[in-house]
């Protein structure tokens, strides 16, 4: 009998191989004849190209052509999620090309691409192309850049709107301000982040002329979506002709969720030089500024509330920057998995948010972990605090009071935040909140603080604690519900699962989904394991190639446990229900009297006359004697479409300590309350929540991508941009509560972005809380010494 | 990060080097520990056209006594060889604070010395313990106190053919005491502000006070405005304040992204006073 491995804290299958250094990652594949790519990337943020020159690059050693944009007979890269799908917004639409061809709108926009013998050729080549460039003024900040008079970008795109989305009830709220005893309302800055993978970027492109052919090896989040991104939509390639491959994928955070021009260039160029794989994989510097960033919006809320602290509506206008032309699904980040719950996990009756999609002279946005969710995490927890701050009333209770209570859930928000364009609705799924806050203040000591903070006074330190109490959005989605006439991502959202038992009885799992570091072969090892009965190790699970995999759409938000989980959990199902028919078969025995334990399949009350999996496998697998009308093998594949998202919530609250003398700001203690469902590997769920809460605390202390007014970045490299380091954090103190999703059979809900989601506004409000003596209401993020320091010095009425 | 083309010379000797120096008309870059060069080759921020390895000559490493008193430690030593000699009490501290273990294993503290950095830590300590680069060249050896011999940003009191083979630390006062406080620009970990004071006292009075600050103007230098206002004076509270309020004094305070000009200026303060304070700690 094979102990049960679901729920069981083990450590990841695939770990060795990544500690050991025997990953193999896309820059360790290294191909026959295989040729190097380099892209020459504007040192401008806005200019017209008036003429490229390669004639001397051509001429250089080692090279084997040089290309521009001229030579590329591609489409520009597909736009695959336009604010409010098919709605009618208007989305005044512009992507990127292969290549750049009259003119740059970013620093790092590609413009010409050389293929040399080795990376060194390439690299030495970029520097012999003479680029005639018509400089053109540049507008980096979102706000300003729709302001009169700002450079315009796009000529189908007036004062640099992409769109001007909006959600919720509008009437009902201005109704709710005009009657409120007690307003609040503050800009909030929520800053441009980089978001940092350990692997950066890269592709190898290879056509083969004898097939006609193409294959691609990329670092990817969905394989199988690039298939259609850069094969059909890009290049004219239908999905027959064109194979997509990620290898192990060091690290994403959202970032390779996306259709990137160099994938298509890779291949073109492939084909050009005669189907010699090509090879270019991106350098730190080119990340910074070719790769997607996150985050950068604007926001005015505004919070009406009663005086005994009922918040009773929420008004935000949010300009939302997406860089100087569109990533695959930007306008769907700070639309649907921002607005839509903004009201986190309260009962506010009448919600209203709009959204300016924004162009401007800088590198795209789209998804980074969190993806919107802890944009709007970091707008209602302040508004919370702010609230709080306004009727004298304790942070904690604001919260417990405006709490969906236990029995609200399946919850349906009544300004319409969760119902689609097409009238398609999701539901907030289930919840318990005030379990988790009571936890999280119990473990803090949050009602006995008065102490910790004069012993920090005594110190020269100013103590504070943060609430967050967030609520974010998993497990997407119902296709209906996000499809094509839906919320516009065009696509739907459903996973797949393909399960084989073999004659030896071990089993192969294919996945259609794509891990870059999560653990996927451990877990869903996990789940067949107690699914099937068959030990873990006699367990394969596959994914990243689109020869061998069932169509999926790939690992990002949240999704892979509840949605990917359960396809494999229905295939399982099918090959349990195959295997008790041939049993009964075997058993000589009526399919109903066949009773399955584990592996053993035996005939009630017979528990001597049992077959076990592997006997059934071989046997049927082989079909030497297999009943009329039953198909050999054990082979099942299953999609499920999932009925609905799921809402992970939790209480996080972090203690600081400010420096009144430098403005310095020490994170001492950070305790996480969260619920995400029932655990299919414990100690996994607790390794995204320590590096999700790093990351959130990154952007609250120290991370931020600076540009100037002229679109150079400044935050160039990591000597440059801080990004945490583990000797900075406290021991994180988890904890958790369990409420099961009632969507999917395990009643699992995702936890990849939870940490990051709920842990920038945490830590916010406590810097805020900190400063609060002071008379500080509020302060911009990253909380750096300098920063502090000013609004220090400002409260004191010094000088600055 | 794939350098331009260049040309490799391992020296065999400093004799060996500084011939080659002499013949190559400027275009020679030295390479120590690479921890700085290597990175800048790398972004293509800086290119050579040779690189002379200097970081294999074991006549540049280790400690040598000098009949003065004075003490040469060899350019070549790295951080973390510094770091297990018997050091000064409060050096190690510092040491720790500099950069990260795999570039103190790899940092030389004459690499770091000829490199100047506006923002590196190490030049700091060598100011305040009145240290002098020892250089040689075809015209033999030469003593710059490191007061004169930092000139600029990346730039030094060394000609292109001359090589420094030693930092020589002068006689420490006795009964003094060491301090080092430093802001890191959270990034890169250099100094922000970076101040390293050695104070001694006598009778009540301040005797003794060689302070030097790193990060906070274009090179890195002696606060000679604090320390004439600290000696003689009580090493009161008071006094200390008054005396690092003068850190910044004469100097052109740089401004980047991680911190403005007057937050540098204040912030010079500060640890200028956290410096001195912690140093008398230590003094006697």
């Amino acid at each position: 009998m094979t102990a049960d491995v679901l729920g069981a804290p083990i450590k990841r299958v695939e770990d060795p191989r990544f500690i050991m250094g025997e990953g193999r990652y896309l820059d360790d594949i290294k191909l026959p004849s295989m040729a190097h790519m380099a892209i020459l990337r504007s040192p401008y943020a806005h200019a017209n190209i008036r003429s490229v020159n390669v004639a001397a690059a051509r001429s250089m050693p080692g090279v084997i052509d040089v290309f521009t944009g001229a030579d590329i007979p591609y489409n520009p890269l597909p736009m695959a999620w336009p604010a409010g799908g098919s709605s009618g917004v208007q989305n005044n639409l512009n992507t990127p090309r292969v290549l750049a061809t009259d003119s740059v709108k970013w620093t790092g926009e590609g413009v010409a691409a050389v293929v040399a013998e080795t990376p060194a050729q390439a690299v030495d080549a970029l520097e012999a192309i003479v680029v005639d460039w018509e400089p053109l003024p540049a507008v980096v900040d979102a706000e300003k850049a729709t302001e009169p008079g700002a450079p315009q970008l796009h000529e189908n795109a007036p004062n640099n709107v992409v769109f001007d989305w909006t959600v919720g009830d509008k009437a009902g709220t201005d109704a709710a301000f005009e009657a409120a005893e007690v307003v609040v309302s503050q800009r909030l800055v929520n800053q441009r982040l980089i978001p940092n993978p350990i692997e950066t970027r890269g592709d190898i492109g290879w056509y083969d002329p004898g097939t006609d052919e193409y294959t691609i090896w990329m670092s990817s989040q969905t394989p199988h979506i690039q298939r259609l991104l850069v094969g059909i939509f890009t290049m004219g390639i239908p999905e027959h002709k064109l194979r997509c491959i990620s290898p192990d994928v060091g690290g994403a955070f959202g970032t390779k969720i996306f259709c990137y021009a160099d994938m298509a260039l890779s291949l073109f160029a492939s084909k050009a030089i005669g189907g010699r794989p090509v090879k270019w994989v991106e350098s730190r510097r080119e990340n910074y500024q070719s790769t997607v960033h996150g985050r950068d919006h604007i926001t005015y809320v505004e919070a009406a509330a009663t005086r005994d602290g009922e918040v009773t509506g929420l008004r935000v206008k949010t300009y939302a920057n997406l860089g100087g032309r569109l990533s695959t699904v930007a306008g769907g980040i700070p639309t649907t998995l921002y607005a839509r719950v903004l009201t986190g996990p309260y009962k506010i009756p009448n919600a209203f948010v709009e959204v300016i999609g924004v162009y401007t002279n800088t590198t795209f946005v789209d998804a980074y972990r969190g993806a919107g969710r802890p944009e709007a995490t970091y707008v209602i927890e302040r508004a919370m605090d702010l609230v709080a701050d306004e009727l004298g009333m304790d942070r904690a209770a604001v919260r417990r009071k405006n709490f969906l209570p236990p029995d609200a859930f399946p919850y349906d928000n009544p300004s319409g935040l969760l119902t689609a364009v097409n009238g398609e609705k999701v539901y907030i799924d289930s919840g318990n909140y005030e379990p988790a806050l009571n936890k999280a203040l119990t473990t803090i000591g949050y009602y006995d603080l008065e102490a910790q903070r004069s012993d920090a006074r005594r110190r020269g330190k100013l103590l504070g604690v943060g609430l967050s109490t967030y609520l974010e959005i998993c497990g997407v989605a119902p296709s209906k519900w996000i499809g094509a006439v839906g919320e516009g991502w065009g696509a739907a959202m459903w996973e797949s699962s393909n399960i084989k038992v073999h004659l030896t009885g071990k089993v192969v799992v294919t996945m259609g989904t794509q891990p870059q570091g999560q653990g996927h072969e451990t877990t869903y090892a996990q789940v067949i394991s107690h699914e099937l009965g068959v030990p873990m190790e006699d367990i394969v699970v596959q994914h990243s190639d689109t020869k061998g995999t069932p169509f999926g759409y790939g690992s990002y938000g949240s999704r892979t446990a509840s949605v990917g989980t359960s396809a494999a959990i229905k295939a399982a199902g099918k090959i349990r229900e195959k295997a008790r028919r041939y049993a009964a078969h075997m058993l000589e025995a009526s399919v109903d009297d066949v009773e399955v334990d584990g592996a053993n399949y035996s005939i009630k009350g017979s528990p001597d006359k049992v077959k076990t999996l592997q006997e059934i496998a071989f046997a049927l697998d082989l079909a030497f004697d297999a009943p009329e009308g039953m198909e050999p093998y054990l082979d099942e594949t299953a999609y499920f479409d999932t009925p609905n998202c799921t809402f992970p919530f939790g209480t996080h609250i972090a203690v600081v300590e400010v420096d009144q003398e430098t403005g310095q700001v020490d994170l001492v203690r950070y305790v996480a309350v969260d619920d995400v469902g029932k655990k299919i590997n414990p100690l996994i769920v607790d390794g995204q929540l320590h590096g999700g809460i790093a990351q959130g605390v990154g952007q609250a202390l120290w991370e931020r991508a600076v540009y100037d007014d002229n679109g150079q970045l400044l935050s160039g490299s990591m000597l440059d941009y801080a990004l945490p380091r583990a000797s900075w954090l406290p021991a994180f103190e988890l904890d958790e509560t369990v409420t099961p999703s009632p969507v999917n059979p395990i009643g699992v809900k995702g936890v990849g972005e939870a940490g990051t989601i709920a842990s920038t506004a945490a830590t916010a409000n406590a810097v805020i809380d900190a400063l609060r003596p002071l008379g500080i209401r509020h302060l911009d993020m990253p909380y750096t010494p300098p920063t502090v320091w000013r609004a220090i010095q400002q409260a004191k009425g010094g000088q600055a | 990060m794939i350098p331009a083309a260049f040309e490799y010379h391992r020296a065999t000797s400093v004799d060996d080097a500084i011939a080659m120096l002499a013949n190559d008309g400027g275009s020679t870059k030295v390479l120590a520990g690479g921890q700085s060069l290597l990175p800048l080759l790398k972004l293509r921020l800086a290119a050579t056209d040779r690189l002379l390895d200097i970081g294999r000559l074991s006549e540049l490493k280790g400690y040598r006594p000098q009949p003065d008193g004075s003490l040469d430690i060899g350019a070549l030593t790295t951080y973390a060889e510094w770091r297990s000699e018997r050091t000064y009490p409060g050096v190690g501290e510092a040491i720790d604070q500099i950069a990260d273990v795999q570039v103190r294993n790899r940092g030389t503290i004459g690499g770091a010395v000829a490199h100047a950095d506006p923002a590196s830590d190490f030049p700091a300590i060598g100011l305040a313990f009145e240290a002098s680069a020892v250089v040689r060249g075809p015209r033999g050896e030469r003593v710059v106190p490191l007061s004169e011999f930092f000139e600029g940003a990346f730039a030094t009191a060394m000609e292109p053919d001359e090589i420094l083979v030693a930092i020589r630390r002068g006689p420490v006062p006795a009964g003094g005491g060491f301090g080092f406080r430093k802001l890191p620009q959270p990034a890169s970990g250099y100094s922000i502000v970076g101040v390293a004071a050695l104070v001694a006292r006598e009778r009540g009075a301040i005797a003794h006070a060689s302070i030097g600050i790193t990060g906070v103007g274009d090179h890195p230098y002696r606060a000679v405005a604090v320390e004439s206002a600290l000696v003689g004076s009580d090493g009161s509270p008071a006094a200390i304040e008054a005396a690092a309020g003068r850190a910044a004094d004469g100097v052109e305070v740089n401004s980047d992204i991680h911190a403005d000009r007057e937050y540098r200026t204040a912030m010079a303060a500060v640890f200028t006073r956290r410096a001195i304070e912690a140093a008398l700690e230590r003094a006697d």
